[in-house]
């Protein structure tokens, strides 16, 4: 009795010891958390490239392997080209207005004034927001029938003139431009709504970027007789570059990978003129039912996401160096 | 002397006017670009639904006076509050799910281990970019498989998958601030190393775990292709799924509702992100991009 209870106390006593080493005690600690990941996010993936080499449906319980059919399938398909194509321009229209419009934000909101915390407000609202519900009010915004934008053309008389200088197709003070009707403006609305959910991020981080500057670099900028764009080009320029490149980085995962804007403001339409990858791949994998067809679209994602990987892991590394 | 100063005054206090002068000329219209659609929705929200289709009159602000009926039927008429208790319910649960495996996670990574700590930081962290619509299609399987399709169960097993990266993270950078000779004192005085843990460690980090549960709240409630993916009938969804596919629907939409039923959540998260934003930062940048 008295012996197994001993036993117990030195189990439990090394049970301690083992608790309080460091080598025991991370892996305890980190271990769920990286099976927990492992399961939902390593197999899952694992399970998607598989998937992509079958003709698995949400029907039948297992499929056939039909080796890279799918991915060649989808290739030759018109729908998926123009959704990889608009994937690619979406992107990158849509960041390269992030970028400017947050590296002008970022330096004015670096600065106290008055009143600054009810723009910041105001500036933060649509990264507040849930996605899907800020998209719908574009939808509404952007009604063929009660646009505001339409309204305001027409009542101002400055439609015609609109219509002229965009090269809109069959746009007039009678029939206002259709903004989700029209393939093109469907594209540029999608991209628009992309740039304006993105923005208030991308400026949170290039603020966190410009504030992680030490004061001395500005001073020794200072001594060195640097100042405006010299000082921007040779000094704040470098130093920014890390934390610019994440938040483009950010903007490009977020935006590529993204199926909520595309799906909600046209679900594609018209005539699937604005699919993404991302819609097209829910359109056929879970409207039509062709899991592994779909599954294939999504993982031409996968060359997005390695790229974005490695800049990361660029941007980490030479954040640690400087 | 006095003469001098109070002569000083006028042309600082110009030099503090034209300061905020331009910071307004310069950040306004990004604001009010960026904020439109808020305006939108209040005026919307608040107008009665006959004004709303009349194409005569400035639709920019009342003129028939402000009604509630766009809100009251919204809660009364659609499954608007059913959603908002789920997304509540799913919220409250992953957070929990999150925090019991981020916290040792993120103080473990941030304290215990060495290189391949850091190494393995980053790995968890890549894991976060691995974004939902490339594992929807597998996922939407085995949920069908464990029998979980149209339960808000479903979304409790998966949702952690991008949180629990994400909060560990951000976890990390908090824990990284706090000295570590805090935690020496109380070893030294007796602790364990998990007594000092829950006793020193957390809570001085209680304002950094706030933070990654408002914004872990918030990814919950932004989730929208899991969602639509894995839940099929209207009193089973959550916010941001049940508006855009329960109350778009057809021709006749009624948009004094639905932008009520937008409104409604952005403004109680946007508050949270102004308060929580600078430990936001700090969280997110202390990880590893300093």
């Amino acid at each position: 009795m008295s012996e197994g209870a001993a036993t117990n106390v030195v189990s439990h006593r090394r049970r301690r010891h083992l608790l309080e080493d460091k080598r025991v005690l991370a892996p305890v600690l980190i271990a769920p958390a990286v099976l927990f990941i492992l399961a939902l996010v390593g197999l899952p993936l694992l399970l998607a490239i598989y998937l992509a080499f079958t003709d698995a449906t949400s029907g039948s319980l297992s499929g056939h392997w039909v080796g890279l059919a799918n991915f060649a399938h989808e290739w030759r398909n018109a729908i998926f080209q123009q959704a990889l194509w608009n994937t690619f321009w979406f992107t990158i229209i849509s960041q390269v207005i992030v970028l400017f419009g947050a590296g002008i934000l970022a330096h004015a909101l670096m600065r106290n004034f008055r009143g600054k915390w009810f723009l910041r407000f105001l500036i933060l609202l649509p990264w507040a927001a849930p996605i899907a519900l800020g998209t719908i009010a574009f939808q509404w915004i952007l009604d063929p029938t009660f646009s505001i934008f339409n309204w305001t053309l027409v009542h101002t008389h400055t439609i015609g003139t609109f219509c002229s200088v965009s090269g809109i197709a069959n746009c007039s003070a009678t029939s206002p431009p259709n903004w989700l009707g029209d393939p093109t403006l469907a594209r540029i609305s999608i991209i628009c709504v992309h740039a304006w959910r993105i923005l208030p991020f991308a400026t949170v981080i290039f603020i966190a970027g410009i504030a992680s500057i030490p004061n001395e670099v500005h001073d020794a900028a200072a001594v060195d007789g640097a100042t405006g764009l010299r000082k921007f080009w040779y000094v704040s320029l470098p130093l920014q570059l890390p934390i610019a490149i994440v938040a483009l980085l950010f903007g490009i995962v977020f935006t590529a990978t993204d199926m909520t804007v595309a799906y909600v403001l046209t679900h594609g339409g018209p005539f699937n003129s604005t699919h993404m990858l991302t819609t097209w791949a829910f359109t056929t994998g879970i409207e039509s039912g062709s899991l592994g067809a779909g599954a294939a679209v999504s993982l031409y994602l996968l060359p997005v996401l390695a790229v974005v990987a490695i800049g990361m892991l660029w941007a980490a590394k030479r954040a640690e160096v400087s | 002397m006095t003469l001098s100063a109070t002569r000083a005054r006028p042309p600082r206090r110009r030099v503090a006017l034209k300061h905020t002068l331009t910071s307004w000329a310069i950040v306004l219209p990004f604001a009010a670009v960026l904020a439109f659609p808020f305006y939108w929705m209040v005026v919307t929200t608040f107008k009665k639904t006959t004004e709303l289709y009349r194409l005569d009159r400035a639709p920019f602000w009342w003129h028939d006076g402000l009604t509630l009926v766009n809100i009251t039927d919204l809660f009364h008429h659609t499954p608007y509050v059913r959603w908002l208790e789920n997304t509540a319910f799913v919220g409250i649960v992953v957070v929990a799910i999150t925090l019991v495996f981020a916290l040792p996670a993120g103080y473990a990574l941030a304290r215990l281990s060495g290189r391949w700590g850091q190494a393995a930081g980053v790995a968890i962290f890549l894991t976060y970019l691995v974004p939902p619509t490339l594992l929807f299609l597998p996922l939407s399987r085995v949920i069908s498989d464990l029998h979980l399709a149209n339960s808000l169960g479903s979304l409790i097993l998966v949702y952690p998958s991008f949180t629990i990266p994400f909060s560990t993270w951000l976890l990390m950078g908090f824990f990284k601030t706090i000295p570590p000779e805090l935690e020496d004192a109380a070893l030294i005085d007796g602790c364990s190393r998990i007594q000092a843990l829950t006793r020193i460690v957390f809570p001085i980090s209680l304002p950094g775990i706030l933070t990654v549960v408002i914004f872990s709240f918030s990814l919950v409630v932004n989730e929208f292709i899991y969602a639509i993916t894995f839940i099929s009938s209207s009193h089973q969804r959550t916010l941001s799924a049940g508006v855009p596919t329960d109350l778009i629907r057809g021709d006749l939409v009624l948009w004094g509702g639905v932008m009520a039923a937008t409104l409604i959540p952005s403004i109680p998260l946007a508050l949270l992100y102004n308060a929580f934003l600078n430990r936001f930062i700090a969280g997110f940048t202390g990880g590893a991009f300093r």
